[in-house]
């Protein structure tokens, strides 16, 4: 049981105060930007709630968050599986379990824009290994910078490329957890790999499943520089997520107003959904 | 040699083609990289690397890089774990409003903060400096800390704590001798993740600085981009960002399944 003490405080107060320092004051600011029209100059003129409803309306933000809710809903529908199915068939000791482990993790240790750069070298149609053998040994006309299917292919294919690897690590660690009386009971009552897996490991990686799933909509919902770098949001506006849009208002059109309205529905939608995640997969729990 | 082990050999090899591909880039010459495709460099050079490691602009930005996540890693780990401490032990008032308030910052899209994030740093006076993108990054990385360090203390049983003050410990020495050696997995688990997410962050990095403290991933966008096709180079740089990651996930290679096993919502 945990004692009463609000002495506690104390201990959390550096850690409020240096996120409080990182997190209310920019915040504040794009609030005050946002019902705000400016023309240079620091000059500013009240406007209301208009931004926000500019931006509700606007096409050019619901194309943008529909492509962005695609690609997020691509990534978890195949790298929670896939995550599962690869911690499921790795070895539980010996030798190759640390090999497996940190040639796992290294994509996740490469910086954002490498990636992308990486990926874009990788991709190129006549001098990229995958673009090259596309195209020139498979004969699939392949080329990302022309044709939006195969933008959407090779942005998929890389997020999969780069964050796999965290639902693999979390689904092992609650793999690993589960003792071995689990599975010889398992064995003795004769159960198969299927019910194994439904009924003793399934629930053994619920808690660090939830994890994987919460980090990996927030990071995939918010995710900037590995599109970016790759495909620049093209061909056209096919590959602009909600970020990339978000930064060309601000910083190439340098619309504050709205770019700081569009953040804050940004934020909101964001943490409403991780909310409905996070309350949807601890339900149980409470129970 | 089992049937099932041929996924995690597929994955992997899935996983090193690219880096593969970058690797034998970076010994290729520029001309034969743009001349057409090789599986292997056909004219082995170093040329890419002699540049990097003889120019100042080049090994600067690796050097700037690794003292902001340094001194990320070290401020974030200090002031989460008497935080995380406080979550596990006690109850306060707003405490749990207080845990989720921290979480929410973890979903903060990087790409909202970066201009007000300027306006602060430069206010403040700190704008170009390693100790900006260094408390820049505590955005994410003090609130993740709390939560892997608050798994890792809730699994240590809060006799501990009782006995040693019945032995006549105080606080700060039990805490420093005692409770933090116990924990040690943890604070390598934590410490790793700050590491990571500080060592891959971009968008905040390159907002906050502009010469004296730019990170390396600045330093390769924009040579990529004003040399035009100094692919060689571009690959060679993103070879040499892979090493530090590698390094450190080598020293807590053990701990990582553990960490997570041990760590709960």
């Amino acid at each position: 049981m945990k004692t009463e003490n609000q002495k506690a405080w104390f201990f959390v107060l550096p850690v409020l105060l240096l996120v409080a320092f990182n997190a209310l004051i920019p915040m504040m600011t794009v609030v005050n930007y946002s019902v705000q029209e400016t023309f240079g100059n620091n000059l500013f003129f009240w406007q209301g709630l208009d931004w926000f409803e500019q931006i509700l309306r606007s096409e050019r933000f619901h194309a943008a968050l529909g492509r962005q809710f695609l690609f997020t809903f691509l990534i978890l529908i195949i790298e929670i599986p896939l995550g599962i199915i690869i911690a499921l068939s790795m070895p539980r000791k010996g030798f190759w379990v640390p090999v497996c482990l940190v040639t796992m993790a290294l994509p996740m240790l490469i910086p954002y824009n490498v990636v992308g750069a990486m990926w874009n070298i990788f991709a190129l149609p006549d001098i990229g290994l995958m673009g090259y053998f596309l195209n020139h040994v498979l004969g699939i006309n392949y080329d990302m910078t022309q044709d939006p299917v195969a933008a959407w292919v090779t942005i998929i294919t890389m997020d999969v490329w780069h964050w796999t690897s965290l639902v693999v690590l979390l689904a092992y660690a609650g793999l690993v957890s589960i003792p071995d009386a689990y599975y010889q009971a398992a064995k003795i009552d004769g159960a198969s790999n299927w019910s194994v897996f439904r009924f003793i490991q399934l629930p053994k990686m619920k808690n660090v499943l939830t994890i994987a799933i919460l980090l990996r909509f927030m990071d995939s919902f918010n995710i900037y520089t590995e599109p970016f770098v790759l495909t620049g949001g093209g061909p056209g506006n096919s590959t602009t997520l909600l970020s990339i849009d978000l930064v060309k208002i601000a910083l190439g059109q340098f619309d504050l107003g709205p770019a700081a309205a569009m953040s804050l529905i940004y934020f909101a939608i964001t943490l409403l959904v991780s909310w409905l995640f996070y309350t949807l997969m601890t339900k149980d729990d409470l129970n | 040699m089992q049937k099932r082990s041929i996924i995690p050999i597929v994955y992997i090899l899935f996983l090193l083609l690219p880096i593969y591909w970058l690797v034998a880039m970076s010994f290729k010459t520029t001309n034969e990289i743009l001349s057409g495709f090789s599986l292997f460099p056909q004219t082995f050079t170093l040329e890419a690397y002699r540049t990097i490691f003889t120019d100042p602009t080049w090994y600067w930005g690796y050097i700037n890089s690794i003292i902001y996540v340094s001194l990320n890693t070290v401020i974030s780990i200090t002031v989460a774990l008497p935080a995380a401490y406080a979550f596990s032990r006690y109850r306060f008032l707003g405490d749990k409003t207080l845990f989720f308030w921290l979480l929410t910052n973890r979903m903060a899209p990087a790409a909202v903060f970066a201009l007000p994030f300027f306006q602060l740093y430069s206010a403040v006076g700190i704008f170009d400096t390693h100790l900006a993108v260094a408390l820049a990054h505590c955005l994410f990385n003090i609130p993740l800390s709390v939560w892997i360090l608050e798994g890792f203390m809730g699994g240590v049983p809060k006799e501990l704590d009782e006995t040693a003050y019945v032995d006549g410990y105080s606080f700060p020495r039990f805490f420093m001798t005692i409770f933090i050696p116990t924990i040690k997995a943890g604070v390598g688990v934590a410490a790793f993740f700050c590491f990571m997410f500080s060592w891959v962050e971009l968008l905040l990095a390159k907002t906050l600085t502009a010469v004296a403290a730019k990170p390396i991933a600045a330093t390769m966008t924009k040579t990529a981009s004003s040399a035009g096709y100094e692919l060689g180079l571009l690959a060679a740089a993103g070879t040499l960002t892979i090493i530090p990651g590698a390094i450190v996930i080598w020293f807590v290679r053990n701990y990582i399944a553990k960490g997570f096993a041990m760590g709960r919502v």
